[in-house]
């Protein structure tokens, strides 16, 4: 189905998070590459060594959850934008995400938005916490979210509401 | 008659990198771009890039332009660049013939020569597909990334490979409503990671449909899709239409290499590299001592393996010409490397087929 549709399946989307401990304990990147491509930017980029694609670049990217700081600089690098960082450890209700978003206007803080599934389906409300978007980022914004903890593996985008589109 | 050493045709990162190559190894060389800016593709990608550093991955494709252009311009008078300078013919003695700001025509002679013209989109033959708004990718790329023009309203995009899903990105940045996007294939063909920036938009991909009419008086107004079988029969009954005022052919490209096939040089039509390409060396000569090609022109692929083969073809046609650097050996497997990390995975299964096919 994911060659398909482009919508990863739920056992994927599973396979990709750090277990419940871990994002409890603070943010921690989720790497959703699936697919063998000639790409690793996101292993070059992290300062950590936490990702490791090795020698072959076609291998699919591997983030090692305890050397992972939750530092977000590889959100901004990855050409796929399929990365994120999720953080639980704020509130037992809610989790943050970090997200990259590459669409003016950019939501402003405190703005309520709709959190959208992995097809762009609205499936919550998110508050905006956080938009960052400095040169070291080059025109890849990351914007942190709030979302009601239950979301924690069906949320992964937003739209603001005055937008038609979508 | 000007006569010169190295003469390079086409100025997207395949001919700017032979040209940096070139250059280094101390040959001059000049640059033939028929456009009014060089860069080629590089100029409309405001995506960032894949693959690896050496490549300038995770740039966007416009960024990559101006660092490229900069590199040239290090070498001065030794790489001259050429704007709105079309090469027009290639004949035996190596005599190109250029038709520049379509009025002045002359000839220039070289010594080596290096083919890096890139490539043209195809199109797709169906009932109203001349009607206004009904566009190629590129074009519509072209339009929006290059010359700031909104194409329309809504859009339906037709082909689901990296051109139809990145233009597709790009249009709904510039707040453009994309409807859908189609291909017959019964899968994405297009890297799974810009596919899933689309499908966590809203925008359907329909793989196994394809376009059955494009309906308009005086331009687009809806375009009817269908479903395709497993052998791309459409499957009566299951027409959509999409009221749509832009729709993108994205079919994918082929090489554009006639000027090498007017010179003489052997070509082979190669499905795995889309169309018909020159066969070559691993150094990427023709069967033409002397003539090389570099980038989409031999073979449709990326600008990664576009560069790596521009370094590779412009180190070896200096050489040839007697501009022999000490390290000649560590820098040709350092570009052989390159390409063959490239094309290592599972997405390079049809270019290594495909080099096969066209390897001297
Ligand atoms: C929408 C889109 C997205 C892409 N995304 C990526 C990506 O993410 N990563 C990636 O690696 N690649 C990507 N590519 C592919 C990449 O752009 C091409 O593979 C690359 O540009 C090929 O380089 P080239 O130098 O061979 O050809 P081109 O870039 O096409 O350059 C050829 C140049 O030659 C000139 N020319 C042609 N004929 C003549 C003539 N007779 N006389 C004078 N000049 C002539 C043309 O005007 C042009 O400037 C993308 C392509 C498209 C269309
Ligand atoms: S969030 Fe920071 S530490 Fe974690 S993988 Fe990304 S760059 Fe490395
Ligand atoms: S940079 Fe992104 S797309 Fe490239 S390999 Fe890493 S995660 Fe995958």
């Amino acid at each position: 189905m994911f060659e398909q549709t482009a919508v990863a399946t739920r056992e994927m989307v599973l396979e990709k998070f750090p277990p419940i401990e871990r994002i409890d304990k603070g943010p921690v990147a989720v790497v959703e590459c699936y697919q063998k491509i000639p790409c690793n930017p996101c292993q070059t980029a992290c300062p950590f060594g936490a990702i490791q694609i090795g020698a072959d670049i076609n291998e699919i990217p591997r983030r090692d959850e305890a050397l992972c700081t939750g530092c977000g600089v590889c959100v901004a690098k990855c050409p796929g934008l399929s990365i994120m960082i999720v953080d639980g450890s704020k509130s037992a209700g809610t989790v943050e995400f970090r997200i990259p978003y590459e669409f003016l206007p950019l939501p402003q803080v405190g703005e309520r938005v709709l959190g959208l599934d992995r097809a762009g389906q609205p499936i919550c409300r998110a508050l905006v916490k956080k938009v960052m978007n400095p040169p070291a980022f080059d025109r890849t914004p990351v914007v942190t979210l709030e979302v009601e903890r239950k979301y924690l593996y069906d949320f992964r985008n937003f739209r603001r509401e005055a937008e038609a589109h979508g | 008659m000007r006569e010169l050493e190295l003469l390079i045709i086409g100025s997207g990162p395949a001919g700017l990198c032979a040209a940096i190559s070139a250059a280094s190894s101390g040959a001059k060389v000049l640059i033939l771009e028929r456009s009014f800016q060089p860069g080629g593709q590089l100029i409309k990608q405001t995506h960032m890039f894949f693959g690896s550093e050496r490549q300038y991955a995770s740039h966007r494709g416009v960024d990559i332009a101006d660092i490229l252009l900069r590199r040239a311009a290090e070498f001065g008078d030794r790489i001259e660049l050429m704007l709105n300078a079309t090469a027009v013919g290639f004949y035996e003695d190596n005599v190109v013939t250029v038709l520049k700001d379509e009025k002045e025509y002359f000839k220039i002679k070289a010594k080596s020569i290096i083919c890096a013209t890139g490539a043209f989109e195809k199109s797709l033959a169906f009932p109203n597909n001349d009607l206004p708004g009904i566009y190629g990718a590129g074009a519509v790329q072209t339009l929006m990334n290059v010359y700031g023009v909104r194409p329309g309203n809504r859009v339906l995009m037709v082909g689901a490979g990296n051109i139809g899903v990145i233009v597709s990105y790009q249009l709904m940045q510039a707040g453009i409503q994309v409807a859908a996007v189609l291909d017959a294939a019964p899968r994405i063909g297009a890297y799974l990671v810009h596919a899933s920036k689309l499908a966590r938009m809203g925008v359907p991909i329909l793989c196994s449909h394809t376009i059955k009419e494009a309906i308009g008086t005086d331009c687009l107004e809806a375009a009817v899709v269908c479903r395709v079988d497993q052998r791309f029969r459409p499957i009566p009954g299951t027409e959509r239409r999409f009221d749509v005022d832009v729709m993108c052919v994205s079919v994918g490209l082929s090489p554009l290499n006639e000027l090498l096939a007017m010179r003489g040089a052997a070509m082979r039509y190669v499905p795995q590299l889309s169309g018909t390409v020159p066969l070559r060396t691993v150094d990427c000569e023709t069967s033409i001592p002397g003539i090389y090609v570099a980038g989409d022109a031999s073979g449709i692929e990326e600008a990664s393996s576009a560069m790596a083969e521009g370094y590779l073809a412009g180190l070896c046609a200096a050489a040839g010409l007697g501009h022999v650097p000490e390290d000649y050996g560590a820098r040709r497997q350092e570009y052989l490397g390159q390409l063959e990390d490239l094309r290592s995975g599972p997405v390079g299964d049809r270019i290594r087929a495909g080099m096969k096919l066209s390897a001297l």
